[in-house]
């Protein structure tokens, strides 16, 4: 009988904190209207960033495209000259390509790279109509004025 | 005559067409609450604060695909949701909403009908709706539907004795069976607070006879996909939808009238009185529904018989014998 009157009293006990539940503020957000303040180092999408003086910092090493646990990363790298420098080690990245539909954003890449060229931003709404358009290329990626993309240009690794 | 006819007519389609209105936004209203009681905001796209989401709704059920399960027997499987919504629907003529009032000459009754007898006709038709539940689920062809169609009825029968017993001691009280003159026996007093045991009976029974949660073993999703409608889309669907959403706003007329003093209140406000207390009751009803889980089978059974009906019976003699001496 004590056990009988204990489970109803939980019973009421749970609808006070149900109805306790019904004045709370809903976790729930109005998506496209409202968006969620991200941490500031959340991982989004891929940059490509550049030197302050406007060098590429990328030097076509592929350690990113082995770290890569997902193989998302392709690199195709190419040989500096002396009238086509484009980045400042021996080698750099002529395509650079992430393939955001395998990418699982754990920023490997971002810790593998001697550099500092590609870190994740904070870009999360990545959609597309097919698969194509999800295969960001070098152009895509990389900044066009160094610094643009949220990073300090002047930062050492 | 006819003035009688067009009376009753008007008094018909305005409950036909008020109860539907509100069986669509209860709908719209649960979501909305169960939702927030999760910490969701539940739907809000569909016009201004979602207020179209029934009509959304309910467009999208009208225009689906006509369906019927190869081997359904096709006479009950189209009959019983229409004996679902007209059971519904019917029993709501006999709940006095108000007191009678003049208009253009005449004496207006806030009831459709008025029965000698009002509960045995309402006990009469809330047991119909066993029907719905049994040839929906043996209709369609489907071990699910069946299961379900087996449990409901097991459920609604066993409930209705506990709620049969407890209404029984509120007429023993009123010595009367007509509705309006059960109200008038609450004038000075509700029922609820003579009959506190009978009330809580009710609201249990209540809850078992609408096979709402934690007594919704009929339709339990979890086990038996959608219980007895398993197999039935579209308007058919529907049907039964609106047929649950109108039974709960009838059980909760019932209890209203018997035990809460019908559409008595401060002030001269009875038809307001009415609805204030049944969005109470429908609320109480959403909010168990967002907190309780549902018994077991077994569980159900045993407090239907075990418990509730020697309760029910106990609270009968004891009022009986207050009423006598």
């Amino acid at each position: 009988m004590k056990l009988q009157i204990g489970k109803f009293m939980s019973m009421l006990r749970g609808l006070l904190i149900v109805l306790k539940y019904a004045f709370k503020r809903p976790v729930t957000l109005r998506y496209p209207e409202k968006k969620r303040d991200l941490p500031e180092r959340s991982k989004g999408r891929h940059h490509l960033t550049k030197w302050a003086d406007g060098l590429e910092r990328c030097v076509g090493c592929e350690l990113c495209a082995i770290v890569c646990p997902s193989q998302a990363i392709y690199v195709k790298p190419a040989e500096n000259t002396p009238d086509n420098q484009v980045s400042k080690g021996e080698r750099y990245a002529a395509d650079y390509q992430v393939n955001m539909l395998r990418c699982i954003f754990c920023g490997y890449c971002e810790e593998a790279c001697p550099t500092g060229a590609v870190v994740l931003g904070n870009d999360y709404e990545l959609a597309g109509y097919d698969r194509q358009s999800l295969i960001y290329t070098k152009g895509m990626l990389t900044e066009e004025k160094p610094g643009e993309s949220g990073f300090d240009p002047n930062r050492e690794i | 005559m006819w003035i009688d006819i067009i009376e009753v007519l008007a008094k018909g389609l305005t409950l036909v067409l008020v109860l539907s209105g509100c069986a669509a936004y209860m709908t719209l209203c649960e979501r909305v609450l169960m939702a927030r009681m999760q910490l969701r905001l539940g739907p809000n796209r569909t016009g201004p604060f979602g207020l179209f989401q029934p009509m959304a709704d309910g467009i999208k059920l009208i225009f689906k695909e006509r369906f019927q399960p190869a081997g359904a027997d096709t006479l009950t499987y189209w009959l019983a949701p229409a004996i679902a919504a007209f059971i519904a629907f019917f029993a709501f003529g006999l709940i006095p909403f108000g007191p009678s009032f003049e208009f253009m000459g005449r004496e207006i009754n806030l009831y459709i009908a008025d029965v000698n007898s009002g509960i045995l006709v309402i006990l009469a038709f809330t047991s119909l709706a066993v029907y719905d539940v049994v040839l929906a689920g043996w209709s369609s062809n489907n071990r699910y539907s069946i299961l379900g169609s087996i449990r409901g009825t097991a459920q609604m029968i066993s409930y209705e004795i506990p709620l049969g017993l407890s209404i029984l001691s509120v007429v023993l009280a009123a010595g009367t069976l007509n509705l309006p003159g059960i109200v008038e026996a609450q004038a000075e007093r509700w029922f609820i607070w003579t009959h506190p045991i009978a009330f809580i009976i009710f609201v249990i029974c209540s809850f078992a006879e609408t096979n709402r949660a934690p007594f919704d073993l009929p339709e339990a999703e979890h086990e038996l996909v959608a219980g007895y409608h398993t197999e039935y889309g579209g308007l058919k669907f529907g049907m039964f939808f609106m047929a649950e959403y109108i039974n709960i706003l009838l059980v909760s007329a019932i209890a209203i009238t018997f035990f809460l003093g019908g559409w008595r209140g401060p002030g001269d406000l009875p038809v307001v009185w009415f609805a204030a207390k049944l969005a109470v009751f429908v609320f109480f009803f959403m909010w168990v529904r967002a907190t309780l889980p549902r018994v077991r089978y077994d569980q159900l059974m045993t407090f239907g018989w075990k418990i509730l009906t020697p309760i029910a019976i106990a609270n009968l003699i004891v009022t009986a014998y207050f009423v006598l001496v």
